[in-house]
């Protein structure tokens, strides 16, 4: 057996790690949850404790967090001791708060709250002497200005370099299931070239709808919803479809059992095509047979050829649904944090737009992974994030490391215009104001006689141009504009000195 | 560097017909090459005042030898002017925006002024926008059909490829004549409003009347073998020119028929579309004698081979060298071995002080053939000696005063740099400390393997020596290879251990690595380490120390980590201290108390690792001698203790095998009943899948699930701890998944992701029957490596085997290319002193880099710093 085994083999994923390891909090936070659900009362508990001992905001919920572990794992449900050890939390809490204080200025918000909560869980099992608590935070600020980059630093090239790099290690496999066995995704290196060449459509647009509190726990009323976006057309519930050359009328026989599975009837049916202008008042049921609709072939498709054209379109007609999505599969989750079951539908076909306005759907849970549509009805930002996120995904689901710095700055070339620009001559290179940088990159002839006749100046800033000229480029090293002139020093030095 | 000019802008334009004949040093009037002589004929192309190909020639315009003249441009006069095929775009819009009659612009002369200021408003500032006015200038001028100014009607004006404009009107097809009159009718300031520099680019001169001939430099006959001089692409399309020019001149002359007028024009027109550009759609290319197309001006320029791929945007440079490499574990990791041969052939240069001119003495006396020695000497004056012509080398020696550079041989610790191509990441190119050695191959250090991707099956590298003090003061603060241990990519390692390190790793560190008195010496010495030696860890019956006390000689002293090992899983799990299975690691104040050294501790790309913050807390320089010496102790182990793997270590008892024929025969039954479920129609669908896709599924999970059954199976008659098993689960090598294959069974070959189906009708080979879905019939391979595989379990596995290989080989282009365009799309992006990210045109792209300016190779999973791992270096002796 070639695949897997080597191909995943080489492609390590070192976060694995940290996953296992977050599965299994959360595993153990969900079954606490369920404990907690079934008797609620160290929750309470532990609240009315912290109601009565206040403990700083930032660590309040670290607090409650350790002190639900000391009832629940450990036994201790005494009040007086519970509200003795936060006592000892509020106590540890202000010296931690009061030792980190000189650092909040100089680290951001993230890495204080997590010096918060890590020395408060490091002090309350172990304790901390005002040395070592002073030492630890000293050290936190000083890596974190240590790990600040450079001032000239090519962080383009090296975006450009850790998303391109492991390119190489990608699957060529267009087709692969991702977490949905129902539904071919593309994925690895032609899902990343997709993205980055901002392809208005993607090979395999999908979305991940979840549904309003209504409809989510539910599986009748999910699929009622899956049912309303769910792409109908006539052909869908239709039988067989006969064109009567004598009477010049097309027989549509319906499929009941189509029609239940889509809920929808034979009257619905008539309505919908009665709706339709070219055949108002042209459609009836047939008498002999309920399932059977008739519909009139207008005047100017006499001929059979004319009339099976007819036949064709109309079946084509949508009966209800949304455009473009073709498969709705329904799929049961788990809640990690309530163990509550509910539904979420994907959808092979994107239509974010009219998607968002369907009843049952929560709006603000809607996923595709068309970034062009996220762009049309959501804006740039959100398109930005939606690019970062599609990038990202492609690249962990490789089982591929890259620092999401890198994949930001991709994102945001691409998209600093207003409008995604794809990656390359119709988009991020092509806009260059360089004549010399765009001609030595693809469409090299064109670019120069471009040039000659408006008249272009190029101004040689950019990286491209500077080595095609062979000058040093403004970066790195070369950023640096000061010099030392010895002969002004030296003489500088013979005035002063005398 | 002093007297150096530097390029601040390059302007881009045409030549006027004035301008190419004012530089033009000579005009060319005749198609004649070279006379009986074999001279070149004056007033022909190669004429001797368009410059010299010849060294020694001196040339007749100025004086100069073939280094330093530049060439001279002569013209030649068109019979009647031909169109610029670069150009018919932009003259068939100017034609369409303006009057037929009056040429000026069809907008009206207050809109006119409008658009001028708004354009001269937007263009220093935003180039691109106002390249866009221009074009919608153009536009709405082209939908006008009376022309603002003088009321002419105005036509349809098409293009026609390549070269042929036609009026929808009276006038029908306009000769060349005709436009360049009509451009030249267009004001200045209409010109201007769409995007035009009369003064730089008249869009009339488009039109050629005069051709400016190049000089010979650029395109210097060859003498080939023969004799017989072979000219260049160039010069050929030249002489077609001048040829048809003058034909057409003397039709003109005499006052031939139009017809014959006009023929001709259309081939001059034709010649020089094609000594411009011979690819143009719709122009036959211009041919060679030999049938292959002639490279042209724009061919010249274009695509990977072109001027600008190869020459410009890549040069060839000296002082570089390339040979195979291969591997030698007692270098340090960022040490290069150099062969003497290379050694010889590169040089660095070096000044004379009166510090140093002993030293440069000395290499001067050895000279060329003796190493040390030196190549050349650099006199004041800019004079360069060749010591390998120079008899007298004493002589050469003496005379050396300071001021003088030598170009001294390549000595132990000068800095080169290395590379291997792909050079897909800045880890491909690398700073590395010269270590001259015999033998004929590069020698680098197992460790930099995974940064360069390479292996010793045939790889070659290259070398490089920075000249100038600045670029080696460069590449010894930024590109040393400690310098590059942290992979900017995802900030962890790339650089650590690898295959037998990591192996050598565990034996040493396991707990049965007791050590005798000799051996801890020979291991010591293997590092040589000077300290003591510590305390024994078992004194009696006989005094004995563990590896891991070894190990802790090398960590720093206040160094305190804890991490599961790699073996920590299945049985062998802990995640705590208190672990039975030695499989938590365990340092504190830098003694290595527990768990052992696998790639979770030292692995190369594992971040968070031991490796990674010896690195991080410690320094790149100490994480260097750290792995240099770490390294070195586990291969001088591993070599004591012996490791290999023998047929032992895959090979399961004969009734094995009969168990695992049974884990099959009951895929087999279970597929069976499958496959009738399927044919009576009750199989489950599987949601969004047909019925067939389903039974297909249904198939491989079961098949997938004996493998691993049997997989299982023999690894419970396998001794866990045998070298094989060791290397896959330490991580230097293999996974369970390839012991599954060379013990038990191979199990089903796939072919995109299917099982094996395509062959002959109905079946995948003639010994099956037809309509066949079992798993023999589809590519199931029963047997396991070590057992042998039938011929036709070998044809399936190919075929599989042949779908990797094709799909590496797509990849590598593909992913190549999409590296190309990310690359060209954010070369320029840099982070600027305020921390705010900038390309260098002076787009603000993000106000802090990656949200918080934190560098990546600093931040493994995201995060700067974490702070539970400061506080376990801090406290981590004490608490578990």
């Amino acid at each position: 057996m070639k695949g897997e085994g080597s191909k995943k083999g080489k492609a390590k994923r070192p976060t694995g790690e940290k996953e296992v390891s977050t599965v299994r909090v959360k595993t153990a936070v969900s079954k606490a949850g369920e404990i907690l659900e079934k008797i609620s009362e160290p929750y309470k508990v532990v609240s009315e404790v912290l109601s009565e001992v206040k403990i700083h905001s930032e660590l309040v919920d670290e607090a409650k967090r350790q002190l639900l572990n000391l009832y629940v794992f450990q036994g201790v449900t005494q009040r007086d001791i519970l509200v003795r050890e936060a006592l000892r939390f509020r106590e540890v809490s202000s010296r931690i708060k009061e030792a980190a204080e000189v650092v909040k200025d100089y680290v951001p918000e993230s890495i204080y709250n997590e010096i918060l909560t890590s020395l408060f869980r490091t002090y309350i099992r172990h304790g901390l002497s005002e040395s070592e608590l002073a030492s630890i935070v000293d050290d936190c600020v000083r890596i974190y200005l240590d790990s600040i980059v450079d001032p000239g630093e090519p962080v383009g090239t090296v975006a450009a370099q850790s998303i391109g790099e492991p390119g190489t290690q990608m699957t060529l496999r267009t087709f692969h299931f991702a977490g949905v066995r129902e539904l071919n995704v593309t994925l690895g290196l032609p899902r990343l070239i997709e993205l980055v060449d901002a392809k208005r459509v993607p090979e395999t647009p999908i979305m991940e709808i979840h549904l309003d509190e209504r409809h989510r726990y539910d599986e009748m009323r999910a699929r009622e919803v899956a049912r309303r976006i769910e792409l109908t057309v006539l052909e869908n519930v239709t039988k067989t479809a006969d064109i009567d050359l004598s009477e010049m009328k097309l027989a549509i026989e319906l499929d009941p059992e189509m029609l239940y599975d889509k809920g929808l009837t034979q009257d619905d049916i008539l309505k919908t095509l009665s709706k339709s202008k070219s055949l108002a008042g042209r459609v009836a049921l047939s008498a002999d047979d309920p399932n059977t609709v008739l519909i009139d072939i207008p005047k100017n498709y006499s001929d059979i050829i004319k009339a099976q054209k007819f036949r064709d379109r109309l079946l084509r007609l949508r009966i209800k649904g949304v455009k473009g999505i073709k498969k709705v599969i329904l799929q049961r989750r788990r809640d990690q944090e309530s163990g509550k079951e509910y539904y979420v539908l994907i959808t092979s076909g994107s239509n974010l737009d009219v998607v968002l306005k369907i009843e049952g759907v929560d709006p603000g849970k809607v996923r595709t992974n068309s970034v062009h549509e996220i762009e049309s009805v959501l804006g740039i930002e959100a398109a930005r994030e939606a690019l970062i996120r599609e990038i990202k995904n492609t690249l962990n689901e490789q089982g591929l490391d890259v620092d999401l710095r890198h994949v930001m700055l991709v994102a945001d070339m691409m998209t600093r215009s207003g409008a995604v620009r794809p990656i390359g001559r119709h988009g991020v290179v092509g806009e260059k104001p360089s004549v010399l940088a765009r001609a030595a990159f693809e469409v090299t002839v064109k670019n120069l006689f471009d040039a000659s006749i408006r008249g272009e100046t190029d101004q040689v800033v950019g990286v491209a141009e500077n080595i095609i000229i062979g000058q040093l480029a403004p970066i790195g090293t070369a950023l640096v504009e000061l010099k030392m002139n010895p002969t002004k020093i030296k003489s500088l030095v013979e005035r002063e000195g005398r | 560097m002093p007297g150096e000019k530097e390029v601040r802008s390059i302007k881009f334009g045409m030549l006027s017909p004035d301008m190419i004949r004012k530089m033009s040093v000579t005009a060319i009037v005749t198609p004649d090459v070279y006379d009986e002589n074999g001279m070149p004929v004056k007033g022909g192309v190669m004429d001797p005042k368009l410059g010299v190909i010849e060294p020694d020639q001196k040339c007749e315009t100025c004086g100069n030898k073939l280094a330093a003249c530049p060439g001279h441009f002569g013209s030649l006069e068109l019979a009647r002017p031909v169109i610029h095929i670069g150009f018919v775009r932009h003259i068939h819009e100017i034609l369409r925006s303006t009057c037929r009659k009056c040429g000026r612009l069809k907008l009206r002369e207050e809109e006119i002024d409008k658009y001028l200021e708004l354009l001269n408003r937007l263009k220093d500032r935003w180039p691109q926008l106002a390249e866009s006015l221009s074009e919608y200038v153009k536009r709405r001028a082209m939908k006008v059909f009376e022309c603002p100014h003088c009321g002419e009607k105005q036509y349809r004006i098409r293009y026609e490829k390549p070269t042929t404009f036609i009026e929808e009107g009276p006038l029908g097809k306009l000769p060349p004549t005709f436009i360049r009159d009509w451009l030249s009718r267009i004001p200045d300031r209409h010109l201007r409003v769409m995007g035009y520099d009369p003064e730089i680019a008249h869009p009339s001169w488009a039109v050629i009347t005069v051709l400016p001939i190049p000089p010979i430099t650029v395109r210097p006959s060859i003498l080939l073998e023969t004799g017989i001089r072979a000219e260049d692409d160039l010069t050929h399309k030249l002489v077609d020119i001048i040829r048809t020019n003058e034909r057409l001149k003397e039709a003109i002359n005499v006052g031939s028929p139009e017809i014959i007028i006009e023929d001709l024009w259309d081939l001059l027109q034709y010649h020089v579309t094609t000594y411009i550009d011979n690819e143009v759609p719709g122009v036959p290319p211009a041919k060679r004698r030999s049938g292959s197309p002639l490279r042209t001006l724009a061919q010249r320029l274009k695509g990977k081979e072109g001027r600008f791929r190869n020459n410009l945007s890549g040069k060839r440079v000296d002082f570089s060298a390339r040979t195979v490499v291969s591997p030698d574990p007692y270098l340090s990791i960022n040490e290069v071995g150099v062969p003497v041969d290379v050694a010889m052939n590169l040089t660095v240069p070096l000044r004379v002080t009166s510090w140093n001119i002993d030293e440069m003495r000395k290499y001067v006396l050895n000279g060329p053939f003796r190493y040390p020695g030196a190549n050349y000497i650099i006199e004041p004056n800019g004079r360069r000696l060749d010591l390998r012509y120079n008899k007298d080398l004493k002589a050469v020696a003496e005379g050396l005063k300071p001021g003088f550079i030598v170009e001294r041989h390549l000595l132990d610790g000068d800095i080169v740099l290395f590379n291997r191509q792909p050079s897909l990441h800045r880890m491909s190119i690398m700073g590395h400390v010269v270590k001259v050695l015999p033998g004929r191959t590069f020698r680098l250090h197992l460790a930099v393997c995974p940064p360069y991707n390479a292996d010793f099956d045939g790889d070659e590298m290259n070398l490089h020596v920075p000249q100038t003090p600045e670029a080696q003061a460069e590449a010894l603060t930024l590109l040393l290879v400690q310098e590059h241990i942290l992979s900017p990519r995802y900030g962890g390692p790339i650089i650590g251990g690898i295959q037998d390190y990591i192996s050598g790793g565990y034996l040493l560190s396991s707990k049965v690595a007791l050590l005798t008195k000799d051996r801890v010496s020979d291991l010591l010495a293997s590092i040589n380490y000077e300290g003591e030696i510590p305390e024994p860890a078992i004194l009696a019956p006989k005094r004995a120390w563990l590896g891991k006390q070894l190990i802790s000689l090398l960590l720093p002293e206040d160094f305190n980590f804890a991490k599961e090992a790699k073996i920590s899983s299945g049985a062998l799990k802990c995640v705590n201290e208190e672990c039975f299975w030695d499989s938590y690691i365990v340092v504190k104040k830098g003694k290595f108390l527990m768990g052992v050294i696998d790639k979770n501790a030292i692995g190369a790309q594992q971040p968070e690792s031991m490796l990674h913050y010896i690195v991080r807390e410690y320094g790149p320089s100490f994480g260097r001698s750290f792995m240099d010496k770490a390294f070195r102790l586990f291969l001088r182990f591993i070599e004591m203790r012996g490791f290999t793997m023998t047929i032992d270590d895959i090979l399961i008892p004969p009734h094995a095998y009969e168990e695992i024929k049974e884990v099959f025969r009951r895929a087999l039954d279970e597929i069976s009943r499958t496959i009738t479920l399927y044919k009576e129609g009750k199989l489950e669908i599987t949601p969004g899948r047909t019925l067939e896709e389903s039974l297909e599924l249904k198939i491989l999970e079961i098949l997938s699930k004996a493998r691993d059954e049997a997989g299982d199976l023999a690894v419970k008659y396998l001794d866990p701890f045998n070298n094989v098993f060791i290397m896959a689960k330490t991580g230097a090598r293999g996974s369970a998944l390839n012991v599954t294959q060379m013990a038990a069974m191979l199990g089903q070959q796939s072919v995109r992701g299917e099982r094996i189906h395509r062959g002959y009708t109905f079946r995948t080979l003639p010994f099956f029957g037809k309509g066949d879905i079992g798993p023999e019939a589809r590519g199931f391979v029963l047997n396991s490596f070590v057992k042998g595989i039938t011929p036709v379990e070998m044809f399936f596995h190919a075929a599989g085997g042949r779908e990797g290989l094709v799909d590496t080989a797509v990849r590598t282009s593909q992913s190549g290319y999409m590296q190309r365009r990310l690359i060209n799309s954010m070369l320029d992006v840099i982070v600027e002193y305020d921390g705010s990210v900038r390309s260098t045109y002076g787009d603000l792209i993000q106000f802090r880099y990656g949200e918080d300016g934190v560098d990546p190779k600093n931040a493994s999973f995201g995060k700067a710093v974490s702070v539970d791992r400061v506080v376990r270096k801090h406290v981590g002796w004490r608490i578990e």
